[in-house]
């Protein structure tokens, strides 16, 4: 549905888009993730033809954004990081209006703009001027205005920003269950609306792709270890030499508890093996008081943070 | 087509649902009547001081007097009332972000733009027909010679579509309405006496200066003369400021 070759795009001569890559197939849910200033938005801009690329090309539904970029945007919808709405007009004459020029028919303009108002909850504010709404509202109604004339991709750049907790739940679930028919690409920098919604992850950092999977698969990519945590009663230095001399255990760190013979020992240990009970037995063994002992798994955020601060280090 | 109509009726509902529309037209039907009144009455007056001094009173066609002298007075207030119906027009967009919606849909820049230029022409003839309530008197309580007026009114209109393409294309140009009305005023302001400032010239340079001023063009128009030269003038100029703005509006996208 989108395939994005080798795309660059440059700012008065800083790269803000570097060299990206990547394909998204029909009913795909994409999310987007990066820090701010990544180049999320000015890919979004570029495959909604808003704005050419300097090099390499995209295929969005099968025409290139350049080229035939009309043809692409006959077929898209667009949520632009500032919904795009006109503050005096009134919610539903505006999305009659984005209706008509997105080229909706006029007989299927009333049944679409009664779609969209429904799907995205804004039947109590039909009637009302936009620029009276809140946020929230805005931010709805800016997702209303892009699923108009059914498109068959979408592009939603930050869809639940300025959302309640209520809102982001529903808007998450409009956007699932808008994959079966549209295929979708999401930006965010909210890590559990990736894990929650999307089916595969572009992590991008700097305008360049850092790293690409499904939210499951990259925190497993990522991990490289499995760490343990204990809190041990016991001699530190004792209980450290113990702990590093099991088979499997990669090293220690501890963490002294002030004023008492605890320590919180964070092992990490081979990708795959779960020292769970050998660390327990080694320790009771001794007969020192075991205390605490949880697996930690790492985040999405983790991995987030794992590998667009690894330049800076 | 579809498109541009959509355009079109946004932005006449945005004149009107705001108060602009409104307030633009009162302002300019309170002046063009103040004027009409004052140039009336000094006619009179001065008919009527003649007669009294027993000279012979020379015959007056009042009524083209009175519209003459009106069109001279719309001249000037078109000119600050202008660029306050484009000042908005995408600088307004471009702020709240929307150009970013007609630029991904199927309109495109050619279509968003020419739906705005008629919108605001669709103004200006309000305007125009508006100021016909000013002379309606002249038609009530006597019989004016209508053809003078009609090439006025042509003129004042040509004139006034030139103006709103400087200020689309200025428009363009800026997210600050402030700065695109300033721009709009000033530019055409210096296009109205570009002969002032070359007051010692003679010759080839003269006559170019006061070719460039779009005021001189209008004169034949008020006079009664429809001459296709002038015409031809006010439609390169509103061309050469569409041409200008859709230019604007593709490097736009470009720069990002």
């Amino acid at each position: 549905m989108i395939e994005v070759e080798h795309v660059s795009k440059v700012f008065n001569g800083r790269k803000a888009v570097d060299d990206i890559s990547f394909k998204v197939e029909k009913g795909e849910i994409l999310g987007f993730l990066g820090p701010n200033g990544a180049g999320k938005t000015t890919t979004m801009r570029i495959l909604t033809c808003y704005m050419p690329s300097t090099e390499g090309t995209a295929r969005v539904a099968g025409y290139d954004v350049f080229e035939e970029s009309l043809e692409v945007r006959k077929r898209i919808g667009y949520l632009p990081e500032n919904p795009p709405l006109y503050p005096e007009m009134a919610v539903q004459s505006y999305l009659n209006f984005v209706a008509k020029i997105k080229g909706a028919r006029s007989s299927q303009r009333k049944t679409q703009v009664a779609e969209a108002i429904e799907k995205c909850n804004l039947g109590d504010v039909r009637n009302r001027i936009i620029g009276k709404l809140s946020k929230g509202y805005k931010q709805r109604v800016g997702l209303a205005q892009a699923l108009l004339n059914n498109p068959e991709v979408l592009f939603l750049d930050e869809p639940t920003l300025g959302l309640d907790p209520k809102q982001i739940h529903e808007v998450r679930d409009l956007i699932k269950g808008l994959a079966s028919t549209h295929t979708v690409v999401l930006s965010t920098h909210i890590l559990p609306e990736v894990s929650v919604t999307c089916n595969r992850v572009v992590i991008i950092d700097q305008g360049k792709v850092v790293a690409m999977d499904t939210p499951q698969g990259l925190a497993h990519q990522i991990r490289g270890a499995e760490r343990v945590s204990l809190t041990v009663d016991g001699p530190m230095d004792a209980v450290r030499a113990k702990l590093q001399s099991i088979d499997g255990v990669l090293s220690v760190q501890v963490q002294q508890e002030a004023a008492s013979s605890q320590a919180t020992y964070t092992v990490e240990c081979k990708l795959d093996s779960d020292l769970r009970r050998v660390l327990a037995a080694a320790v009771v063994s001794q007969g020192w008081g075991l205390l605490d002992l949880r697996s930690i798994s790492m985040s999405l955020e983790d991995v987030f943070i794992n590998l667009t601060t690894k330049e800076s280090e | 087509m579809q498109n541009i109509l959509a355009i079109w009726q946004r932005e006449m509902k945005s004149y009107f649902v705001s108060p602009i529309a409104y307030v633009v037209l009162t302002i300019f039907l309170l002046i063009c009547g103040g004027f009409f009144f004052a140039d009336f009455s000094s006619l009179v007056q001065y008919t009527i001081s003649q007669a009294q001094m027993g000279q012979a009173v020379q015959p007056i066609d009042i009524p083209r007097e009175v519209t003459q002298r009106l069109f001279g007075t719309m001249t000037v207030i078109l000119i600050f009332i202008i660029p306050m119906l484009t000042m908005g027009l995408f600088s307004e967009e471009k702020k709240r972000g929307t150009i970013e919606l007609l630029l991904t849909t199927p309109v495109g820049n050619f279509q968003a733009m020419i739906g705005k230029y008629l919108a605001s022409l669709t103004f200006l003839l309000t305007l125009i027909v508006a100021s016909w309530l000013t002379i309606s008197p002249l038609f009530i309580y006597g019989k004016p010679d209508w053809r003078p007026i009609f090439s006025g009114y042509l003129g004042l209109f040509l004139y006034g579509a030139a103006l709103l393409a400087l200020g689309l294309f200025i428009s363009t140009l800026t997210e600050n309405q402030i700065v695109a009305v300033i721009l709009t005023f000033g530019l055409s302001l210096a296009l109205w006496i570009v002969p002032a400032f070359f007051p010692s010239t003679i010759g080839v340079p003269k006559d170019v200066a006061s070719y460039l001023s779009i005021v001189s063009h209008l004169d034949d128009f008020i006079k009664g003369v429809i001459d296709t030269s002038h015409i031809i003038y006010y439609v390169t100029f509103a061309f050469v400021g569409l041409f200008l703005a859709y230019r604007s509006l593709e490097s736009m996208r470009w720069k990002g």
